[in-house]
């Protein structure tokens, strides 16, 4: 055939179905309440959607997800009608599926792959919302029996850290007999799943059953247990017997901006503004204890979802204006482009090309205004992205009450300085090997945030799950 | 679940409870302290452990009741349990024979200010114990101390017990009389350790400090408990809750302690209204 003879052969075309919307809660509604803003797909709509997946021969679309899930297999099934099975395909490879498929940054992995935007068309599959819809009915209309467990093999292993590193980890041990403790030092578990990603992304039940499935498999959770401070890794291994330690402890430890002003009242590193709204609850003020500044005029410094978080928990607290402050543009955020999209749409403002030089307090010491220097795009940095230089002499104030710092978290060091021959690196990150997760001492691994420095959900699942098939290689198991 | 074993009261306001916590007990050093939740819409409120038990796993709290928290706290009996008690937090107290180490302590201050002075006899240092109150009957602990002390002198503001003055006014007192010091370790009311550090500053005494910043966390996770030190910010729940008192900005804590009076007095009245906790522990009034 020559190749005007196969265009036509492919002809009559199907209409084009275009990529379906997910149902979401009305922007001015939503801005005041803490609901879930995205509402999900229903069966239609999902039926419709999966049908607009190729079936590329050459799945592209499974080499941009991190743990590979194998995306056109669970399609066809939602296709075929079998979501409990689509469900099952997708759990093979991603232990927290109803949690990824809300948060993954799905537009710069799998949804980057796929041909149908690779056609220049931007309309790629909407492969995050699919795998959120089956996994949520299959949670919902039961997803079977539960996994039949194998003899216990007699070995023990224990996890510091709750988060999605540590949770896929311990999920992949205990189906392999292998018994595991869970160390968490806050009193709920998930890390930043529970206490960061606030309810409106991330229902927190949905969070507390995947721990429970956990737990009901045998998996012994210990909160409010600080290693390093109640216990160290050297005592776990040496008088608790561990056979091995997997160290996932997150990057929790807020970066401030180094500004005069910086410890005025009404300024919040994010960690605190956020745990304080989640974890503690301070939106049901006073019905539970813990108090938060409810700030009429609030700004964040800062672009990524941490920043979008705070400024959307802000006004959902009550703000009448939340401005974030961003040194680059709207191109360069590093946030979601769902969530960038969302905070956009219920009003948050956004001041780009501008850096806080000092936070303004009065003499109460209250922050009562953001003095910034305007900025403008100059040479790319190492990242490739165009470095962010001021103007020189333009600068601006801005009103506000309370001021949320969004720049990032580096390494806490609570672990590695209580740990004999843990090498980190210069920013005091664990060094793991990045196929294993073994850090250079015996017996321990390590894996997410606390060794690449903050990233997401899904590379931290990854390292929990790459953790997991090493020790079990190194025990001999698997 | 944390077990509340004994519980009494040993002053106007102020508590003293022996809590089941057994691993906090096993890890615990002078200086360190717990952080607690009541219940499920309780704060996480940072106090410090001012004894322990290891043998018998247990923790001793002892507490003031200046709000929700600690009214709350105040209205439980043995056999209640605290949801959640998380520690040892915070870097210890280092300990070594200075010599002559003079400890001050304010208020509620002596009961933070007994596990360090312990550790101090015990390591061999010759202990000047320092106590002071508004009056007689807000001093606590005083015997307890007398028993880690070598020497102890007790100050209220009124005279109504002790010596007729403030707990600075005694230090100097050691001071002019040419006494030698080693080491001052103040804790108590923010003003109180900032007037302790006025006196010993120009004898140039090393003196420290132990902070109540405001806590969340209580790992190192937030950054609530912010201070200023040497005009650098450090965590207090990590760096400290121990600092050199010379270097530490006590207005700022002052200013940050204030940060949620309004939301505070709406808690507790809010809690006032609808008393909860054990019925026979309502305190009077409420
Ligand atoms: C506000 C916010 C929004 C985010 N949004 C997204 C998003 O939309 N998509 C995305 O992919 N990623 C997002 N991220 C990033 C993502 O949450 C993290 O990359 C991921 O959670 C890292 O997982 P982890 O298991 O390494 O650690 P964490 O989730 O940080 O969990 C670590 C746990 O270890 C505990 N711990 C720490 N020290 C100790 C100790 N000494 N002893 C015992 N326990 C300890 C901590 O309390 C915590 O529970 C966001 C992060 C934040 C903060
Ligand atoms: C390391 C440390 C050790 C402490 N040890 C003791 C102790 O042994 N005995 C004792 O009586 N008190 C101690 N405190 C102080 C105690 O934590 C507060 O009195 C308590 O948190 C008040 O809580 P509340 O809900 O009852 O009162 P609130 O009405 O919430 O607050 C009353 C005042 O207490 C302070 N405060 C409020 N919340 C916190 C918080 N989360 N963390 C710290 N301070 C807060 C504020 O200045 C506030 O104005 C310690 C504090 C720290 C930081
Ligand atoms: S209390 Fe959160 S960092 Fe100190």
């Amino acid at each position: 055939m020559s190749e005007q003879e196969e265009k036509k052969a492919v002809k009559p075309k199907k209409p084009k179905i275009p990529r379906q919307k997910m149902p979401e809660q009305d922007p001015i509604e939503r801005a005041h309440n803490f609901y879930e803003v995205a509402l999900g797909y229903d069966n239609d709509l999902a039926l419709l959607e999966a049908s607009r997946c190729l079936k590329c021969k050459k799945p592209y679309c499974i080499s941009g997800c991190p743990v590979e899930v194998d995306i056109p297999d669970f399609l066809e099934m939602v296709k075929a009608g079998d979501l409990i099975g689509a469900a099952w395909k997708v759990k093979e490879k991603n232990s927290l599926p109803r949690i990824a498929g809300r948060v993954c940054p799905q537009e710069s992995q799998c949804e980057a792959k796929c041909v149908l935007n690779k056609k220049g068309k931007g309309e790629p599959c909407a492969i995050g919302r699919l795998e959120r819809y089956v996994t949520d009915w299959a949670a919902v209309h039961g997803e079977g029996k539960m996994p039949q467990l194998p003899k216990p093999t007699g070995l023990k292993v224990g996890v510091v850290g709750s988060g999605p590193a540590g949770l896929t980890l311990a999920g992949a041990l205990i189906k392999k007999g292998v018994a595991v403790t869970v160390f968490e030092a806050l009193h709920e578990l998930g890390g930043v799943l529970v206490y960061g990603i606030p309810e409106f992304r991330l229902p927190k039940a949905i969070v507390r059953a995947e721990v429970d499935e956990l737990r009901q498999l045998g998996v012994e959770f210990k909160t409010n247990w600080v290693v390093g401070r109640t216990q160290t890794v050297d005592e776990l291994l040496e008088k608790e017997k561990y056979d091995g330690v997997f160290i996932g402890t997150g990057a929790g430890a807020p970066l401030f901006l180094k500004i005069p002003g910086e410890n005025l009242n009404g300024v919040y590193s994010a960690n605190e503004f956020l745990t304080r709204a989640n974890l503690m609850k301070a939106y049901l003020f006073p019905q539970a204890d813990t108090p938060i500044a409810k700030g009429r005029r609030v700004v964040v410094f800062g672009g990524g979802n941490v920043a979008m978080d705070s400024a959307r928990t802000a006004l959902r607290l009550g703000a009448e204006e939340v401005t974030i402050v961003y040194r680059r543009t709207m191109d360069e955020l590093p946030a979601r482009a769902e969530e960038v999209h969302h905070a956009v749409e219920e009003g948050i403002r956004f001041e780009l090309l501008a850096a806080p030089l000092e936070i303004i307090g009065n003499e109460a010491g209250w922050a009562v205004g953001v003095h910034c220097q305007k900025m403008q795009l100059g040479e790319p940095d190492a990242s490739g992205r165009r470095r962010p230089v001021p103007i020189p002499g333009e600068t601006f104030n801005i009103e506000c009450d309370t001021a949320i710092v969004s720049i990032g978290n580096a390494a806490n060091p609570l672990v590695p300085s209580t740990t004999i021959g843990l090498e980190t690196n210069k920013w005091g990150n664990i060094v793991a090997d990045p196929e294993s997760g073994k850090t250079s001492k015996d017996r321990v691994w390590a894996g997410g945030d606390i060794v690449t420095g903050a990233a997401t959900v899904i590379l931290a699942m990854g390292a929990g799950r790459k953790s997991a098939l090493a020790m079990m290689d190194t025990f001999g198991i698997g | 679940m944390f077990e509340i074993l004994e519980k009494e009261r040993i002053g106007p306001g102020v508590n003293r409870a022996v809590i089941s916590a057994p691993a906090v007990a096993r890890a615990h050093k002078p200086g360190q302290f717990i952080i607690l939740r009541c219940h499920q819409d309780g704060e996480r409120i940072p106090l410090t452990v001012a004894d322990k038990d290891v043998d018998k796993g247990t923790i001793t709290l002892v507490w003031q009741e200046v709000g929700v928290t600690t009214y709350y706290m105040g209205t439980m009996c043995p056999g209640d349990s605290l949801i959640d008690v998380v520690g040892p937090l915070g870097t210890p107290t280092h300990i070594e024979n200075f010599g002559t180490v003079v400890c001050v302590g304010g208020g509620i201050g002596v009961a933070p200010l007994y596990p360090i002075t312990k550790g101090m006899y015990e390591a061999g240092n010759h202990v000047i114990s320092i106590l002071g109150a508004r009056t007689e009957g807000l001093l606590i602990m005083t015997e307890d101390l007398k028993k880690v002390s070598t020497e102890q002198l007790i100050a209220t503001d009124d005279g109504s017990f002790g010596i007729h003055g403030f707990v600075t006014q005694v230090l100097q007192g050691l001071i002019d009389k040419g006494t030698k010091i080693d080491l001052v370790v103040a804790i108590g009311p923010v003003p109180m350790m900032k007037a302790v550090v006025n006196v010993t500053r120009p004898a140039a005494l090393p003196t420290v400090v132990s902070l109540n910043p405001i806590m969340v966390d209580g790992t190192g996770m937030c950054g609530a408990c912010r201070v200023e030190v040497n005009g650098e910010t450090k965590f207090g729940c990590v760096d400290g809750p121990e600092f050199d008192g010379f270097a530490v900005d006590f207005d700022l804590l002052t200013k940050r302690l204030a940060m949620y009076k309004g939301p505070e007095l709406v808690a507790l009245n809010k809690f006032r209204e609808t008393p909860r906790g054990c019925e026979c522990t309502f305190p009077e009034g409420m």
